[in-house]
C-alpha cells in the first residue's frame, strides 16, 4: 500500500475539521529538476507514533519541513491539528514543536537561558516550574547553568528534547532524535518519548535511520524512496509482507530495489 | 514565524523574549561588547584630530567647527544602527537557530521589531561613549544640537533599519554566502549621502540620486545647523517621507524573500 497520488486505495484528505493530527494530501515538492517529494498522501491519527523511514534523499526531511511550514509545497495540501499549513500556522505553531539535527540551540547561552527564551516564545505558563520539571525529567540539573556549547553530544540532545517539550506539544516532529548518541543515552531518550506520548496522548512523527528505534517506538511505519511512499503499515505487517524478521532487512530490500522479489517470496 | 502576516496578534512577550536572548548573548561575550565600543571610539579620535588640524589651517573649517566630527558621529549612527540590526540577525544564522525560531510562534514582524530594539541598544553602547570622547577630546558636544539631533537620529535610524531589514532578507534567502552584503551595502550609499561635503559638490545628474537618499537630507541639515545656525525642518520632513516609503518597501522585500526562501528550501540549508 503506497501513499502516492496514483494509489487509489488511499483516501485523500477532505477539507473541513478532522481529528487527525497530520493530514498530507498529494504533496509534491520540486526543486528545479528534482522531485524531492512526489505526490504523497497520509493521515496520522492523534496519539500515534509514526516512523518515517528512507535512505538519504528519500524526501523525509523535506516532508517534515513542509509539515512544519518551513518549506512551501509545489502542490498538494498539509493540515496540522486541523489547520492548513502554512496559511494558518499561527493557530498551531504554539501547539507543536520539533527537534532536528539541522538546527542548534544558541551555544553561548546556558541551558536555563535557552529554555527560558523558548518558554517565553511559546507563552508557557508557570515557566520556572516547567523548566524545573523538565530538568528533573531529562536529568538536566547537573549542567542547567552551563553554556550549551560546553555540553557533550548526549547532553545537547537532552537539552534539544527539553526545548521540544517545553510547551507540552500535542504534536512532536523529530528528525533523527537519537543520531550520534551512545546506545545508553539513545535508549533513555526513546523511553522518555514513549512515556511522554502515553502521558499526554501526543502525536509523534519520527524520521530515523535507526530501525531498532522505529521498531520499538512506532505503531506505524511509512517507508519513502525517491520522494514516494514505498510502504505504509504497522512494523509487524511490513516485516511479514517482506518475509523479514527486522525492519533493517526490509529497509535494505527497499533501498536496493529488491521490493518485488521480497514480496513475491513472502507471498509464496 | 511562518505566518506571513505582518500585523496580526503582535506579542510583546515574544519580542521581549528575543531581546532577552540577544541581551544574554551580549553579556556572555566580552569581545562582542568590546567590538561595539572600540571602532566608534577610533573613528571619533581619528576624525577629531583631522578636523582639529584642518581648522587650524583653513578659515572656513575654523568657522564651521564640528562639521567633520559631527558627520562622523551621525554616519556612525547610520552605519552602526544597520550593523546592530543585521548582526543580531546574523547571530541566528551563525548559531543555526533560525529553524527553531521559524517553527516557534514568533512572527516576522515580532522578529524584526526585536532586531530594531537591539539595534538601538547596541547603538547606545557604542555611540554614547563616542559622544563623550568627542566632548572630552575635541570640545564637540553633539547634544548641544538640541532637538534637531532627535530629528537627525530618527531619520538615520529609520534608514538603517530599512537597509538592515532588506539585507537580512537577502541572507535569509541566499544563506551566509550573502553575508558580505551586510557589512558593505551601507558603504555603497556613502559617497551619495554627502556625509563630509555638500550635495552641490556632486555633478548635477548625481544630485538627483543623492536627494533620493534620506541621509543626504540629514547631513545637509547638520551642516545648515552648524554653519548657518539654521534648522531646516523641511529637509527633515522630506527625509521622513522617503524613510516611510523605504521602510514599507523593505518590509515587503523581507516578506517576499522569506517566502522565496521557503519555496526554495533555503531555511533548511542555513549555510552558504
Amino acid at each position: 500500500m503506497t501513499g502516492n497520488d496514483n494509489a487509489s486505495s488511499r483516501p485523500t484528505v477532505a477539507d473541513g475539521i478532522s481529528s487527525a493530527a497530520i493530514e498530507v494530501d498529494r504533496l509534491v515538492k520540486v526543486y528545479k529538476q528534482t522531485r524531492a517529494v512526489d505526490g504523497i498522501s497520509f493521515s496520522l491519527p492523534c496519539g500515534s507514533i509514526t516512523g518515517l523511514l528512507g535512505g538519504n534523499g528519500a524526501g523525509k526531511t523535506t516532508t517534515i519541513a513542509m509539515i512544519m511550514g518551513l518549506v512551501l509545497p509545489t502542490s498538494g495540501r498539509v493540515r496540522v491539528l486541523g489547520h492548513r499549513m502554512p496559511e494558518e500556522s499561527a493557530a498551531v505553531l504554539g501547539r507543536m514543536n520539533f527537534e532536528s539535527p539541522y538546527v542548534d540551540m544558541p551555544m553561548r547561552l546556558t541551558v536555563r537561558q535557552n529554555l527560558t527564551i523558548f518558554g517565553k516564545l511559546y507563552a508557557v505558563k508557570g515557566l520556572a516550574d516547567r523548566i524545573a520539571r523538565l530538568a528533573d525529567d531529562l536529568d538536566l540539573n547537573e549542567f542547567i547553568d552551563r553554556a550549551n556549547g560546553k555540553l557533550s553530544a548526549g547532553q545537547k540532545t537532552r537539552v534539544a528534547l527539553a526545548k521540544a517539550l517545553i510547551n507540552e506539544p500535542e504534536l512532536l516532529l523529530l528528525d533523527e532524535p537519537t543520531a550520534s548518541l551512545d546506545p545508553d543515552t539513545a535508549d533513555w531518550v526513546r523511553a522518555h518519548l514513549e512515556r511522554y506520548r502515553k502521558d499526554n496522548n501526543a502525536t509523534i512523527l519520527l524520521a530515523s535511520h535507526n530501525m531498532l528505534e522505529v521498531e520499538r517506538l512506532c505503531d506505524r511505519v511509512i517507508i519513502m524512496k525517491r520522494g514516494r511512499i514505498e510502504d505504509d503499515d504497522t512494523p509487524d505487517a511490513i516485516m511479514a509482507r517482506y518475509n523479514r524478521s527486522t525492519l533493517e532487512e526490509v529497509f535494505l530490500d527497499v533501498a536496493r530495489g529488491r521490493v518485488n522479489g521480497a514480496r513475491e517470496d513472502a507471498a509464496r | 514565524m511562518t505566518d506571513i502576516s505582518l500585523h496580526r496578534g503582535i506579542s510583546a512577550q515574544r519580542i521581549g523574549a528575543m531581546i532577552l536572548r540577544y541581551w544574554y548573548l551580549l553579556l556572555s561575550s566580552w569581545p562582542r561588547l568590546l567590538e561595539l565600543l572600540y571602532w566608534p571610539a577610533l573613528q571619533v579620535i581619528t576624525w577629531g584630530f583631522i578636523q582639529y588640524y584642518i581648522a587650524q589651517n583653513a578659515s572656513f573649517f575654523a568657522r564651521a567647527g564640528g562639521t567633520l566630527i559631527g558627520a562622523v558621529i551621525l554616519w556612525d549612527i547610520l552605519f552602526r544602527g544597520q550593523l546592530g540590526f543585521s548582526i543580531s540577525f546574523l547571530e541566528e544564522m551563525w548559531a543555526r537557530n533560525l529553524g527553531n525560531l521559524m517553527m516557534s510562534p514568533l512572527r516576522p514582524i515580532e522578529f524584526l521589531l526585536s532586531l530594531m530594539v537591539m539595534s538601538l541598544i547596541r547603538l547606545a553602547i557604542g555611540i554614547i561613549p563616542m559622544t563623550l570622547l568627542a566632548l572630552a577630546f575635541f570640545h564637540f558636544n553633539v547634544y548641544s544640537l538640541g532637538l534637531p539631533l532627535i530629528a537627525f537620529f530618527c531619520n538615520l535610524i529609520f534608514t538603517s533599519w530599512s537597509v538592515g531589514i532588506f539585507v537580512s532578507g537577502l541572507v535569509l534567502r541566499n544563506g551566509l554566502g550573502a553575508e558580505s552584503i551586510v557589512w558593505t551595502l551601507m558603504f555603497a550609499i556613502m559617497p551619495l549621502a554627502c556625509i563630509y561635503y555638500p550635495v552641490s559638490v556632486l555633478p548635477s545628474w548625481l544630485q538627483y540620486v543623492a536627494w533620493s537618499l534620506p541621509p543626504t537630507y540629514v547631513f545637509e541639515g547638520m551642516r545648515a545647523l552648524l554653519i548657518e545656525q539654521t534648522f531646516r525642518a523641511d529637509l527633515m520632513l522630506d527625509a521622513l517621507a522617503i524613510n516611510a516609503v523605504l521602510l514599507l518597501a523593505s518590509f515587503g522585500a523581507f516578506l517576499a524573500l522569506l517566502r522565496s526562501a521557503r519555496k526554495h528550501g533555503s531555511l533548511l540549508a542555513g549555510g552558504e
